[in-house]
């Protein structure tokens, strides 16, 4: 009697991020050829494409990969805490507040080792769990949180952090010009180093979003119901927002400021299949590995040889989107 | 069974409910009337642990709900909300099993007799072929007998119902009532899985003729107090009324049934 439950919506995920994870290894300023990548795969890194596979484009396909998981997982998590289908880590501002957190760590000291670039992430998810905690409190009317109020109080803490990152970035000389590029969205870090100073955040993150699947499905029915079903709600509702923050914070803090993934991944994935969060969430998380990738691809392709921040081509994609669920979500009477 | 004692509750220091005492027993209805903002939503809102009592206390079997765990809680009472704010993008079935919750794990794990359960109680209340159909698509009655399943299945010796009629038909408002007291009458074997005996209902009405034809007792509430507890007839007298709700009421007898009529004056 339970509505069918296909593995199929899984294996379309997989193939999209098989697809995209492929593109962005071949393309670039150096084309690779599949049968150069079978034969970089069998010798190793000898060849000059298994030279750019190894060292540049895999890691780099791998950070932007799992950057994409962390923002539409976290995404998906803001989605279903706030009840809002417009919440995203960047639209509510926690995506900058953790830049603002990235960057003062990074003016402070610029991290060239691997425990230097693990440092910045605290930073970030400190300073993004307080943006949280303002615009919650700045968007909060009583008990309920109005949709609209939630997008407000994101810009405009949004805006704030950001001037406030500007201006360190101006403050500063040398090193920290780097972070400008990042900044606005594109994975400049190169090289292992950062993938594996990601991991470990993203394990952590990830891993508890991914066992909330059926916390945040009673939670849509509102905090009375949740409770009155048993939830125990406050403490579920601070175990999202800090899950979803670290995971938020540990993206920024190495692929920059990006975007609209974390509204669009769960988006369309209501869409397609239901409003489950026990499948929307490890969805979100393939769909937003798939997607940034492509972006990504699209980024290095567009101009080539120059290369686009990532952040411009998910914000030129997905402000559209954003008026489109506006639209959409105001007719189908989103907003009590 | 269900016992209030010396209960006052407060929203930001403005008393809402006044030193209330009253039990609710196993298997009878128990109607709350009374004018707009005598306190009837926040009465269940603190027996079913939303609000926390300013003072006094909502004891289950001598046992102190405030100091129960949410889970916990929810094995004893089990709350119909009003149709309204109800997700839409969830199946009648997904919905309705949300009422184990209590009884799941951290990943809501559900087991063939969770199953089971709720396939029980959408046959009892008529829902079962809605199951597969997302709830937003539903009518106001047939989305409040599916509210009705999901308190069904959290098995509890209480049922709160918080104005389930407000927004029904009159067919349904006779239906839905007719199935809840059938529900504390006649209640099912795996509706008492809990081992309690029948569960008793508190149900917030509006509709004073509805009271006078489905309540066991009723309980009139006035600016937060007790005015007036006990059976049909002793609460559903004109004065009473008449002054309770500021208006010039009658209590007739019904020329055609056994039940009788409050008429404006």
């Amino acid at each position: 009697m339970e509505i069918t439950r296909t593995a199929r919506p899984y294996w379309i995920a997989l193939l999209a991020l098989t697809a995209a994870m492929l593109l962005s290894i071949l393309v670039g300023s150096v084309q690779i050829s599949f049968a150069a990548l079978v034969e970089a795969l069998r010798s190793g890194a000898e060849t000059t494409a298994g030279k750019i596979l190894f060292s540049l484009r895999l890691p780099r396909t791998i950070l932007v990969a799992m950057t994409g998981a962390a923002l539409a997982g976290s995404g998906t998590a803001y989605q279903g805490l706030f009840r809002n289908p417009l919440a995203d880590p960047y639209l509510i501002g926690v995506a900058s507040g953790a830049g603002l957190g990235a960057v003062a760590a990074m003016s402070l000291r610029w991290p060239y080792t691997t425990f230097g670039l693990m440092a910045v992430p605290l930073a970030a998810f400190a300073s993004g769990l307080l943006t949280v905690a303002i615009v919650y409190a700045l968007a909060k009317v009583g008990r309920a949180i109005p949709a609209s109020n939630l997008i407000l109080a994101g810009v405009a803490v949004s805006s704030f952090t950001t001037a406030l990152t500007s201006f360190l970035m101006l403050r500063s000389n040398g090193e920290l010009r780097r972070a400008l590029a990042w900044l606005l969205g594109g994975a400049t870090m190169s090289g292992w180093q950062p993938v594996l100073a990601l991991l470990p955040y993203l394990v952590v993150g990830l891993g508890i979003l991914l066992t909330l699947g059926h916390a945040l499905n009673v939670l849509q029915f509102g905090d009375e119901q949740a409770q009155q079903l048993g939830l125990p709600v406050t403490r579920v509702r601070r175990l999202i927002i800090i899950a979803a923050s670290l995971t938020t914070a540990a993206a920024v803090s190495f692929a920059g400021i990006i975007g609209f993934v974390g509204l669009i991944i769960p988006h369309i994935l209501r869409l397609l299949t239901g409003a489950d969060y026990r499948r929307l969430l490890p969805l979100s998380l393939v769909g937003g590995a798939a997607l940034l990738l492509a972006a990504d691809v699209l980024a290095r392709v567009l101009l080539a040889p120059q290369e686009l921040p990532v952040g411009i081509v998910t914000a030129l994609a997905g402000a559209p989107f954003f008026l489109w669920v506006l639209r959409r979500s105001r007719q189908a009477n989103f907003w009590s | 069974m269900l016992e209030v004692r010396d209960l006052s509750a407060a929203y930001s220091g403005k008393h809402v409910l006044k030193d209330l005492n009253f039990c609710l027993q196993a298997g009878e209805m128990l109607a709350v009337i009374g004018p707009n903002g005598a306190g009837k939503s926040t009465l269940v809102r603190v027996l079913s642990g939303i609000l926390p009592p300013q003072s006094g206390q909502v004891l289950f079997n001598g046992k102190n709900l405030a100091k129960l765990p949410p889970a916990e809680r929810a094995q004893l009472i089990a709350v119909v909300p009003q149709a309204r704010s109800i997700p839409p993008a969830y199946t009648a079935w997904q919905v309705v099993m949300l009422g184990r919750t209590p009884y799941l794990n951290w990943f809501g794990q559900t087991s063939p007799q969770d199953e089971e359960l709720v396939h029980l109680a959408m046959e009892r209340t008529s829902t079962l072929e809605l199951a597969p159909r997302l709830v937003g698509e539903l009518s106001g009655g047939e989305l409040q007998r599916v509210l009705l399943a999901r308190a069904l299945v959290q098995t509890t010796p209480v049922l709160l119902l918080d104005e389930p009629t407000t927004h029904l038909d009159l067919q349904y408002q006779i239906s839905l009532l007719n199935q809840v007291q059938d529900l504390i009458h006649r209640p099912a074997g795996w509706a008492l899985a809990n081992g309690h005996g029948a569960p008793g209902a508190l149900v917030v009405l509006h509709d004073l003729n509805l009271v006078a034809r489905f309540a066991d007792r009723v309980l009139l509430l006035v600016q937060g107090q007790l005015r007036a507890l006990g059976s049909v007839s002793e609460v559903l007298q004109p004065e009473l009324l008449s002054e309770a709700f500021g208006i010039a009421l009658d209590v007739v007898q019904n020329p055609i049934g056994a039940h009788p009529l409050v008429v404006a004056r």
